[in-house]
């Protein structure tokens, strides 16, 4: 008994300890890609491509979930507000749904899915083709060649896929609205206009600016340091994925606890 | 690579371009009173004194007959008179407000949020900046009504004008009549018949 309790305490401390280097990890790659973040914009064709990759190539996925995210909040809006009598009232819903809380993270989960797993296996395909090591090789610095524009692209893509995503939304939640429920235009776009203030729409931006940034790190990240293998690769792809949604809704949870 | 560097660099434009459309459609449409109304050239400070405010916000319409004319742009407590004293914004092309106007808190819709209205009155002057509207009317708040409801329920089901007189002169002595005709008799509050 004495040796097995023994041995899991050992096994729980170094699973600490290892999420805990993990953590150090991290973050110490943040502040290698910011200090290369400058040089890497000196070189703009480098990061107008990745915005391409990261924010124009994902584009179809965030308009459809956009519009089919639209005329949900729209049918349940309206069915939950006729029940006491504020059908008027779906424009604010939807608007301040999308804006305050749905846009930034749901765009951010598509884009983990879509673009951080592209991000993570183009860099970890790289390393195990040995071609960032060839890179040192050369005398030039990986992270500002291919990890730093990647992580820029996804930090600038983001928060205009949050903003088109809103948009789309909400026109999704108005056809639904005016078209199927019979709401009056009018109605829902002067309910709108005095529900939302400059101030919901801000909190959206600096939540999917925050988001941007930990989902494009954790991407690269993972990918600079997955195993050198297919199998790796993919381990690493996975990983991306989980913990980014996970931090973002962490990070959710904190920002809106932060504004409120 | 299997396109072309243009077809990436016009691909990225169209989606920049696209995001900060958004952007702005975002900023500017959606939110209401936010960018729009009154800059402080175009409108000239009014002032109200209130006994009860309710729940007015900064920023909450200044109507009359329904069409917005100006907004309320701050609020404080006057000490000397022991009132809220409101200050409002009004639109400089509503230059033709009697002085006698009378200002009044009132609800939009049944739960909805507290807006001024503004009774034109009859006076030959009109307001100008700095001036104060002198007739004012509280906001209705709800305790306060259910108070009085509750008082005269509890002084008697009959709506006698006697003790309903009684009651608005000195709500002591009317108290007192009904207690001392309530002692003893268990459906009392049948007063004078």
């Amino acid at each position: 008994m004495k040796i097995h309790s023994a041995a899991v305490t050992i096994n729980r401390r170094s699973l600490a300890l290892g999420a805990l280097a993990k953590v150090g990890s991290v973050a110490l790659f943040f502040f290698r890609i910011v200090g290369q973040s400058v040089p890497a914009l000196g070189r703009p064709a480098l990061v107008v491509k990745q915005i391409y990759n990261a924010g124009a190539r994902s584009l179809v996925v965030i308009m459809l979930s956009g519009l089919f995210v639209g005329g949900v909040l729209g049918i349940l809006g309206d069915d939950l507000l006729q029940r006491f009598g504020s059908e008027s009232a779906l424009g604010v819903v939807a608007a301040l749904g999308l804006t305050k809380e749905l846009g930034p993270v749901l765009t951010a989960l598509l884009f983990a899915g879509r673009a951080g797993t592209a991000l993570c296996s183009e860099i970890g395909l790289m390393k195990a083709t040995d071609q960032l090591a060839a890179m040192e090789m050369m005398a030039v610095d990986p992270i500002r060649h291919v990890v730093a524009p990647r992580f820029l692209g996804g930090l600038i893509a983001m928060p205009l896929l949050a903003a088109i995503f809103n948009c789309i939304g909400i026109y999704g939640a108005q056809l639904v609205g005016i078209s199927m429920m019979g709401i009056q235009p009018g109605t829902f776009w002067s309910q709108t206009q005095d529900a939302v203030g400059i101030r919901d729409v801000n909190e959206g931006l600096i939540k999917s600016v925050v988001f941007g940034a930990a989902c494009s790190l954790l991407a690269v990240y993972e990918g600079y340091h997955a195993e050198p293998t297919a199998e790796g690769v993919g381990l690493a792809t996975t990983r991306t994925v989980v913990t980014s949604a996970v931090l973002v809704l962490l990070l959710d949870y904190i920002l809106t606890a932060f504004f409120l | 690579m299997a396109q072309s560097n243009r077809s990436i660099e016009v691909g990225t434009g169209l989606f920049v371009l696209l995001g900060f459309a958004s952007l702005g459609f975002l900023t500017t449409q959606l939110p209401g009173s936010g960018l729009q109304l009154t800059r402080t050239a175009d409108s000239y400070a009014v002032v109200a004194k209130f006994d009860n405010i309710g729940s007015l916000k900064v920023g909450a319409p200044v109507e009359m007959s329904g069409v917005r004319v100006g907004s309320v742009t701050a609020i404080n407590y006057d000490a000397s008179v022991y009132k809220a004293a409101v200050n409002m914004a009004i639109d400089r092309k509503y230059d033709k407000i009697p002085d006698d106007s009378d200002a009044a808190i009132q609800t939009s819709g049944l739960l909805g949020a507290n807006y001024i209205a503004v009774g034109p009155g009859g006076s030959d002057t009109y307001l100008k900046a700095g001036s104060e509207m002198t007739f004012t009317q509280s906001a209705i708040v709800l305790e306060n009504l259910i108070n009085k409801l509750f008082s005269s329920v509890a002084s008697g089901g009959n709506k006698d004008s006697d003790s309903g007189s009684k009651d608005s002169g000195s709500k002591d002595s009317g108290s007192k009549d009904e207690g001392s005709k309530d002692s003893g008799k268990p459906s009392g509050g049948k007063s004078s018949k």
